[in-house]
């Protein structure tokens, strides 16, 4: 994804090559043999991430290669969205399984924080709408929007069903389910966008984030890769808060009666 | 003596097993009726039934005369306040809980219902995880009083008291109740039911037994 913005606005293309990309496979070889010297029992599990990734990877860059082409209309890019939108929800879903029949919200959720987000972007001419920018941009804030809305999902229902006889006391005293069940929901959602928060308050000091990374190893100036990075993850944070309320609104909504009452939750263990 | 509830064959079955089973009785006004009967007799569930924290699958439960289906639900648990088996105070004050309540009423009416409830006005300011059981079951039900409900329901509100303090809080019902409002309380204590009721209602098996 963010290769696509390196050749955007880096003066110089980077090309590690095949055995360049073999040579870093020398890592997951250490971490290999680390898993297997601590008896981690992990060496299995990192090799199939390894290379799941990198044939995911292959695909998704071939089929992006078609997408991202210049001569080919920007409505392709936008369908590339939609279909992320979609692998999301239903990626939601698979993670938050004590939820049923999120696909739809998490479809919605999703869809209007990149629908907002990317809005913002091409309306205010932050970058250029050409599938270049749509893709990878709409990437970042799906990634992180598709992650907020399974956290904020799962909490949302684990603590109105810890908190359920105050939710109920709460109900009992004639409160509509959207008062009663605020300050949990308000909890949930904390939850979920502070470590987005949390992220950006200390980018840069620790680890240098990936866009600006990729731009600077491309030979960007560091000031420009900033400016990039900073707009960047100002939407990432604008797509986080936007999911996570949709998400509180509408499942919150879907767990209690239209009469207030409140639904029978089920947890499940994380 | 007129009735506060009627219920007209009301049955509640969640899945295949039935929690209450074709209940026709009636719960009279100004009186503490006692539901009595052992664990899944469907004590709690017809007493949740009354405020529509659930809705039955069958028959119709009537509140002074009115379908309570056809009744806003948010004015009903007003007029049909309850007072949980564990003390539920929400984070806070005993003054921040009863504003939960009612945000509007002024510091006279706080204390007054405090007193109702046996609590001193120098509760308002103690924080909620500080009281005892007794001290936090008896400011929940100062909160359900803020409303100045017709009817309270009591759901085994005692079941985690010491005797001490189960005495003072069924003193302080049988108050609330001279003061003319309708208790149903909940009980698997036929002791307790004894001491309280005006008249029980015996529950075995989903089914009023007498």
């Amino acid at each position: 994804m963010v290769a696509s913005l390196i050749e955007v606005y880096a003066r110089g293309a980077t090309d590690i090559g095949w055995v360049g990309l073999a040579a870093s496979l020398i890592l997951i070889a250490i971490v290999v043999a680390l898993s297997i010297a601590q008896r981690l029992d992990l060496e299995r599990s990192i090799v199939w991430a390894a290379t799941r990734a990198m044939a995911q990877l292959l695909v998704v860059g071939a089929a992006l290669g078609f997408v991202i082409d210049p001569k080919q209309p920007v409505a392709y890019a936008w369908l590339w969205v939609l279909l992320m939108v979609a692998v999301a929800a239903v990626t939601v879903q698979g993670r938050a399984r004590e939820i049923p029949h999120i696909v739809p919200l998490a479809f919605l959720g999703t869809g209007a924080s990149a629908l907002v987000s990317l809005g913002v972007i091409f309306v205010f001419h932050i970058f250029p709408m050409e599938a270049r920018t749509v893709v990878p941009l709409a990437g970042m804030m799906i990634g992180n929007s598709m992650a907020a809305t399974v956290v904020a999902a799962r909490r949302i229902v684990a603590e109105l069903a810890d908190k359920r006889p105050e939710v109920e006391a709460r109900l009992a005293l004639g409160q509509p389910w959207q008062h009663a069940s605020r300050p949990y929901v308000r909890e949930a959602i904390r939850t979920a966008v502070l470590p987005q928060i949390e992220q950006t308050k200390i980018v840069g000091l620790i680890a240098l984030p990936g866009a600006m990374t990729g731009l600077i190893l491309a030979g960007v100036d560091p000031v420009d890769a900033v400016k990039i990075q900073a707009a960047v993850m100002y939407l990432v944070l604008g797509s986080v808060a936007t999911t996570t309320a949709v998400i509180g609104l509408g499942l919150t909504r879907r767990l209690f009666t239209p009469d207030h009452r409140m639904v029978r939750l089920v947890r499940t263990a994380p | 003596m007129t009735a506060a509830f009627d219920l007209d064959h009301v049955s509640v079955v969640a899945g295949v097993t039935t929690i209450l089973d074709d209940v026709t009785t009636t719960i009279e006004s100004g009186v503490i009726t006692v539901l009595v009967g052992p664990s899944g007799a469907g004590k709690t569930t017809l007493l949740r039934l009354l405020n529509r924290l659930e809705v039955p699958t069958s028959g119709t439960i009537r509140f002074r005369g009115d379908d309570v289906a056809t009744l806003d639900p948010l004015r009903l648990r007003r007029r049909v306040g309850m007072v949980f088996q564990r003390p539920t105070l929400f984070a806070g004050t005993v003054r921040d809980n009863l504003q939960v309540a009612d945000p509007t009423c002024d510091e006279a009416r706080y204390c007054t219902v405090l007193e109702r409830a046996g609590l001193s006005s120098s509760f308002l300011d103690r924080d909620g995880g500080e009281l005892s059981g007794g001290e936090a079951q008896r400011a929940c039900l100062a909160r359900s009083l803020l409303a100045d409900p017709e009817v309270l329901l009591m759901d085994e509100p005692t079941s985690s008291l010491d005797d001490v303090n189960t005495k003072l809080l069924e003193a302080n019902t049988c108050d609330v109740v001279r003061a003319g409002v309708t208790v149903v309380w909940v009980t698997h204590d036929i002791t307790q039911a004894e001491r309280i009721a005006d008249r029980t209602l015996r529950l075995e098996g989903g089914r009023v037994v007498d």
